[in-house]
């Protein structure tokens, strides 16, 4: 079934309601891993954003000549494919941030986000919709990214992309790699929040 | 009953095989060395067949070492001493050895009561079984997957709800961690280095553990249907653990062997069905604690993932032999 969605609503779509990293939960691990730091947060976002696009839009070109049953190995390998691309190229020109996010540039291969968007999304619209949805899931991962990143830098380290802001480190707990999981927790209990609240707001009206 | 013998059989073979390669990297290259051993953290211990001379073995030139990936690099002895019965040297070195690298010893004309017996070049290294475990238990628990490297979360949060969900999860992904695992690391040594398609490992792993999985699948439905029925569900689900495709590029990039690979995917498996245990019990009883509405769920559970993660922070810097 085609979406009649516009590029527009696509966007806010991945950006707010089908948020990858607070409200479908999928792609746990880079979120928990290495979102220390805004920059680390925006590099990998900036990653994901390329290769969901490019597998969104291949997929959605080769849609009609493959075979219902080879659709899932189809799809890793195409995603394999454009996540090599990205891999060749950051290590050449970013090697700094490249080893700054080890294994995890490789690892796009796994996300659960992609894969999910090209089955749900890209093999049953155009070219051009599948565009829209792919800049809006890889925008709406990277706002994950790059949230919980200033987040944790800025009370881990007082700092913001590598200035000094606070001049002093109020919880250097949240610099730890480990203070992820308790800042991924807290962010999806306030986005749960919001959600109560605009249910209730809602009854009220209605 | 011929069929279970026949099996065991097999497995006694491979025990066998499997002893003999472990103990076969212990021995010296020299027939004149019988023992060569770390001792400490500076020191290094050769056995002899026979008495050497003490006035040979007392001269420092007599000897060189050095790391084996760096012959150019000399290791500096600071003193040699040799037992009473003139058959165990010991030599002393001015700075701590770093006994993960084996190291080479040459000893020049050693003499013997008064005769050369040739020069000897032997390799020194750590106590191969002990190696293993250490690779075993470094992978299990000290870099747990899950609570350290943050791997595989995805399907850890997805299948930590009940008890036997996680072990049914945990064995069906040991088993083909171990089969995926063994099977890149041999294309990866025997193909893709020697022709250098190093680029190309994204692709051939991912190809491979999807290919792995689907003969896991295939196999257990034909040899073992009660199993394939237990944990034949979990199986779709390997794909997605970022786990699995995470150790065959380790093993890709520290060029580990056969053995050690072998070692670092049991661990990976161990350590996630261990994470997966300890968290489901949590879980279980979490469903029945008063939780703040907002937190019901996913965020609290993140929560206590995070408690286990610092607890696991406390093996951090251990190591093991």
């Amino acid at each position: 079934m085609e979406t009649t969605k516009t590029p527009l609503q696509l966007v806010v779509n991945g950006l707010l309601n089908e948020n990858p990293i607070f409200r479908l939960a999928l792609s746990m691990c880079p979120a928990v891993g290495i979102s220390t730091t805004v920059m680390n947060g925006l590099m990998l976002g900036v990653a994901v954003l390329f290769v969901q696009v490019c597998s969104s839009c291949t997929i959605a070109l080769i849609k009609n000549y493959i075979h219902p049953r080879i659709r899932i190995p189809t799809y890793t390998l195409t995603i394999a494919t454009w996540v090599t691309v990205i891999d060749l190229v950051l290590s050449a020109y970013a090697p700094v941030a490249y080893k700054a996010m080890g294994i995890f540039i490789k690892l796009i291969v796994a996300f659960a986000i992609i894969t999910m968007r090209l089955e749900v999304f890209a093999c049953k619209n155009t070219v051009g919709k599948s565009f829209w949805d792919g800049i809006g899931m890889g925008l709406g991962f990277m706002f994950g990214m790059v949230t919980l990143g200033f987040i944790r830098e800025l009370l881990g380290m007082g700092t913001l992309l590598g200035h000094d802001v606070l001049g002093f480190r109020p919880l250097l707990f949240f610099a730890l790699p480990l203070a992820g999981f308790f800042c991924v927790g807290f962010m999806m209990a306030v986005f749960n929040y919001v959600e109560l609240v605009f249910n209730r707001m809602k009854k009220k009206a209605g | 009953m011929e069929r279970i013998l026949h099996h065991k059989f097999i497995a006694l073979l491979a025990m066998l095989l499997m002893t003999f390669l472990l103990f076969s990297g212990c021995q010296s290259g020299h027939r004149f060395v019988t023992k060569t051993a770390f001792k400490g953290t500076h020191e290094i211990v050769i056995t002899f067949a026979a008495p050497v001379d003490e006035n040979w073995a007392k001269d420092i030139s007599n000897y060189r070492v050095y790391e084996k990936p760096d012959p150019d690099i000399q290791l500096k002895i600071s003193s040699v001493g040799l037992s009473a019965d003139r058959r165990t040297l010991t030599l002393h070195f001015a700075e701590a050895l770093n006994q993960d690298q084996p190291h080479m010893v040459t000893m020049s004309n050693i003499m013997s009561e008064g005769k050369s017996v040739g020069t000897a070049f032997v390799k020194v290294k750590k106590l191969y079984l002990g190696v293993l475990f250490s690779v075993l238990i470094g992978a299990m628990l000290i870099n747990n997957f899950v609570f350290t490297k943050y791997l595989g979360l995805c399907v850890f949060f997805g299948t930590s709800q009940k008890k036997s969900t996680a072990v049914g999860m945990g064995v069906t992904f040991t088993i083909v961690m171990v089969v995926s695992a063994m099977m890149s690391w041999a294309l990866y040594q025997f193909v893709l280095k020697p022709y250098h398609l190093d680029y190309l490992q994204i692709i051939v792993f991912i190809g491979l553990v999807s290919l792995s999985v689907q003969a896991v699948d295939t196999i257990l439905r034909k040899i073992n249907p009660l199993l394939f029925k237990a944990f034949g569900v979990y199986l779709v689900l390997v794909i997605a653990n970022c786990i699995i495709l995470a150790v065959p590029l380790i093993l890709a990039e520290n060029e580990y062997n056969a053995w050690e690979s072998l070692m670092l995917a049991l661990g990976a498996g161990l350590g996630f069905l261990v994470a997966l245990f300890l968290m489901s019990s949590a879980r279980e009883r979490l469903e029945l604690a008063n939780v703040p509405p907002t937190y019901r769920g996913l965020p609290i559970a993140f929560v206590v993932a995070g408690l286990f993660a610092l607890a696991f922070l406390g093996f951090s810097g251990m190591s093991i032999f």
